[in-house]
C-alpha cells in the first residue's frame, strides 16, 4: 500500500476526530464534498456534525475558530488555498495569536493552508504564507516536507494548546508517497538532517527539501557532499540543529519558496551569522523565489521558484568561495 | 447604569490627572442600552462588549475592582498589564476580551456558541455590542452571516449613535435604517429608543429570550447619542447641535432618575447614587495600592506549548 502526503493529512484528521471529541473541521466545501483537494473525503459521513461547511468568509471562519477554541474545542480550519487566508489574517494575527498572551487561556486551533506553487496556479493560488505568520508572536508555523511529517506533525499541531499554522504543500499532495504511516515521530519543533554531508549545509523546508535533495544528488556526482537540513517547523526555528550542521560543513545556503524579503531563510542566515560566525568558511547565502507575483505559465513559474538546478548553482557558488 | 456612569466619571478625571496610561473611551449616554444587554443575560451566557459597554459589563457581573485594576495598571487585573482598559475580558466569566478591530467579535462570539452547541450545552446566549461604524466592516457582515447560517443564539446590539468617531452616518452607510439589514441576513431585528431604559430592557429581554428559545440571531439597533467625545482626548464638537438637543440626545440617566421620582423611588435613587460613589472610590483606592507589572518577572512568552517560544539571543 502506498500513502500520499494528502492521504496522510486526511488520515491525521480522521485520527484526531476519532480520538478527541473536541476536534472539529471547518472550511469551505469540506463536508460532503470532501474539500477542494479531498483532504476531508468521507469524514463528514463518519463524523456527522463535526465536519462543517463554512460560507466563503475567511475572516469569520478564523474568528469562529478562535471563539470555539476559547470555549475548549480544537477547531481545524481548512483554507481552500493558503492565499485566501489573507482575508482571515486579522483574526489569526490579532485574535488567535494574542489570546494566550492577553488572557492566559489557551487558543488551541489549527489553520491548514494548502500552500506553494504548482504549474499554472498563478498569483493567487500559489503563495507560501509562512513568512507573514511567523512574524507575529503567539503562533506556531509548521512546514512538513514528507508524508510521515504531514501525518505526525498535523496530529501534534491539533494536540497543541497554541494556534498552529500548518503549511501543507500542494505540489507534494499526490507525488509524494510512503509505505506506511509512522507510529512514532520526531517532535515537530526539531529540524531533521534529511541527507548528511560535510561540504555545505543546505537548509530548506516544505517542497524545497526535495529540490535541495535533488541538487545534493547532482553535486554528489561532482564530488561534493551536501548536508540537507529539513526545518520541518519554521517557528519556532531549531537553531541548534542548524548550527550543529554548519559546525560540520562551514558553509550555508538557506532556501525558501517564499519571496526574498525577510522570512525563514533570512532568519536562518541571520542566526548563523550572529551565533555561528566563527563556524563559517564562506559568507552564508540564501535563495528564494523572485520578487514578483507568482507567474501563471509553467515556463515562467519554473524560473520563478528555486529549483534543483538553481539550488545546485547556488551551492557551487558557496563551494567556490 | 449609576455604577457605570460614576465609574466612568472617575476614570475621566483620573485620565485628566494623568493617572491612566492609554485611552479612555466612555459610554456616557449609552448606559441604558448597554446595561439592558447585561441584565438580559444570565450566568453561563457569553458577553462580548465593545468600548462603550461599562454598564453592560457591570450588569453582567464584571467586578468593578477588575475595571479599576485594568485602567490603573494593577498586575492583579485580568489582563495583568498585558492589555489595557477597554480590552479587558475574563473568559472564565464569559466576557470575551475585545480586540480593537471592529466587527471581529461577532464571529468569535458565534464560535463560542457553536462550541457550546457541539458540547451539548443548551440554553446559552451570546451577546455582542458594536456601534454604527462597525457595521461597515467585512468582519461584521461575515460574522453575522455565518451566525445566521448556523442559526446560533446570538444577539448583536448596534448602538447607533449617529457618529463613528467624527464621521456622520451618512458617510458610513446609505441604507435608511440599519435595522433593514436584518432582513438581508434572514434574521429578526428590532429597533429601540436607546435613551429609554424601560424600552431597552423590554427589547433586549425579548431578543435574548428569542435567541435562547432557538429563533436564531437577533439584531437590535438602539438609537441614541454618545454624550461625550469618541475618547477623552476628543471634544466631540462635530456632533450637530440640533441632534444634541433632540430627543435622541437625552441622557438616559436623567430619564431613569425622573422615572424613579415619578414612581416615588427618589430616596432609593439617592441611596443608590451614594452606594455607587462609594463603591467606585473604594475600587480605585484598592487598585491604586496593588502591585504593578514587573518587566523582570514577566515571562515574555506568547505561546503556551513547551518549546514553542523562540530562544532569542538576549534571553
Amino acid at each position: 500500500m502506498s500513502i500520499t502526503y494528502l492521504d496522510a493529512i486526511r488520515a491525521a484528521q480522521e485520527k484526531a476526530l476519532r480520538d478527541d471529541p473536541s476536534v472539529f473541521i471547518y472550511g469551505q466545501d469540506v463536508g460532503k464534498f470532501g474539500g477542494a483537494f479531498k483532504a476531508t473525503k468521507n469524514l463528514a459521513e463518519k463524523y456527522p456534525g463535526r465536519v462543517i461547511d463554512s460560507p466563503i468568509s475567511e475572516d469569520a471562519m478564523v474568528g469562529l475558530a478562535v471563539g470555539a477554541a476559547m470555549e475548549g474545542m480544537k477547531p481545524v480550519v481548512e483554507m481552500q488555498f493558503a492565499d485566501f487566508s489573507t482575508v482571515g489574517l486579522n483574526q489569526m494575527l490579532n485574535h488567535a495569536a494574542t489570546t494566550y498572551w492577553r488572557t492566559g487561556r489557551p487558543c488551541p486551533m489549527v489553520l491548514r493552508l494548502p500552500s506553494g506553487g504548482t504549474p499554472g496556479s498563478g498569483p493567487f493560488h500559489s503563495q507560501s504564507m509562512e513568512t507573514i505568520y511567523s512574524h507575529y508572536p503567539g503562533l506556531v508555523v509548521m512546514t512538513p516536507a514528507t508524508v510521515e511529517d504531514a501525518y505526525s506533525m498535523l496530529l501534534e499541531a491539533i494536540g497543541m494548546e497554541d494556534p498552529v499554522v500548518f503549511c501543507e504543500h500542494k505540489l507534494l499532495y499526490y507525488h509524494l508517497k510512503a509505505e506506511a504511516l509512522p507510529s512514532e515521530a520526531v517532535p515537530a519543533f526539531r529540524a531533521h538532517v534529511a541527507r548528511p554531508g560535510r561540504d555545505v549545509t543546505c537548509v530548506a523546508y516544505s517542497a524545497m527539501v526535495h529540490e535541495a535533495l535533488a541538487a545534493a544528488e547532482e553535486l554528489a556526482g561532482e564530488g561534493h557532499e551536501i548536508e540537507v537540513v529539513d526545518l520541518r517547523t519554521v517557528k519556532p526555528l531549531d537553531t541548534d540543529t542548524i548550527l550543529a550542521s554548519v559546525a560540520r560543513t562551514g558553509r550555508l545556503l538557506a532556501v525558501g519558496e517564499s519571496w526574498p524579503w525577510g522570512g525563514a531563510s533570512a532568519e536562518v542566515v541571520a542566526r548563523v551569522a550572529s551565533e555561528g560566525f566563527e563556524l563559517l568558511d564562506a559568507p552564508p547565502q540564501r535563495l528564494n523565489a523572485k520578487d514578483t507575483p507568482i507567474p501563471y505559465h509553467p515556463n515562467l513559474w519554473a524560473a520563478h521558484r528555486p529549483t534543483a538546478v538553481r539550488i545546485a548553482a547556488a551551492l557551487r557558488e558557496v563551494l567556490r568561495y | 447604569m449609576l455604577r457605570a456612569r460614576f465609574a466612568e466619571d472617575k476614570l475621566a478625571s483620573l485620565y485628566r490627572a494623568g493617572r491612566i496610561v492609554g485611552g479612555v473611551y466612555l459610554g456616557r449616554g449609552q448606559e441604558a442600552l448597554s446595561a439592558a444587554g447585561g441584565v438580559a443575560l444570565r450566568k453561563g451566557d457569553v458577553f462580548a462588549p465593545l468600548i462603550r459597554d461599562m454598564a453592560g459589563r457591570l450588569a453582567f457581573g464584571e467586578p468593578l475592582i477588575d475595571v479599576m485594576r485594568t485602567y490603573l495598571g494593577s498586575r492583579l487585573g485580568p489582563m495583568k498589564g498585558r492589555d489595557g482598559n477597554i480590552h479587558r475580558g475574563d473568559l472564565a466569566r464569559g466576557i470575551l476580551p475585545m480586540i480593537s478591530h471592529l466587527g471581529a467579535m461577532v464571529s468569535a462570539t458565534a464560535g463560542v456558541l457553536l462550541a457550546k452547541r457541539m458540547k451539548k450545552e443548551k440554553g446559552s446566549v451570546g451577546l455582542t455590542c458594536l456601534g454604527d461604524g462597525a457595521t461597515s466592516t467585512g468582519s461584521f457582515h461575515e460574522g453575522l452571516n455565518v451566525a445566521a447560517v448556523e442559526k446560533l443564539p446570538l444577539v448583536v446590539v448596534v448602538a447607533d449613535n449617529a457618529y463613528a468617531y467624527s464621521t456622520p452616518k451618512d458617510r458610513q452607510f446609505a441604507c435608511a435604517d440599519l435595522l433593514d439589514r436584518a432582513k438581508g441576513y434572514g434574521i429578526e431585528g428590532e429597533g429601540v429608543d436607546g435613551t429609554d431604559p424601560e424600552a431597552c430592557l423590554d427589547v433586549l429581554g425579548r431578543a435574548v429570550q428569542k435567541a435562547r428559545e432557538g429563533s436564531g440571531p437577533q439584531l437590535v439597533v438602539g438609537r441614541l447619542l454618545r454624550l461625550c467625545g469618541h475618547g477623552e482626548h476628543d471634544d466631540g464638537l462635530y456632533v450637530e447641535k440640533e441632534l444634541k438637543n433632540s430627543e435622541r440626545g437625552r441622557d438616559c440617566l436623567s430619564v431613569m432618575e425622573k422615572m424613579t421620582q415619578d414612581r416615588g423611588m427618589g430616596k432609593d435613587w439617592e441611596k443608590w447614587k451614594e452606594a455607587a460613589h462609594q463603591e467606585v472610590e473604594e475600587a480605585v483606592k484598592k487598585a491604586s495600592e496593588e502591585p504593578v507589572p514587573d518587566p523582570f518577572e514577566e515571562d515574555w512568552r506568547a505561546t503556551r506549548t513547551q518549546g514553542a517560544a523562540e530562544a532569542w539571543v538576549e534571553e
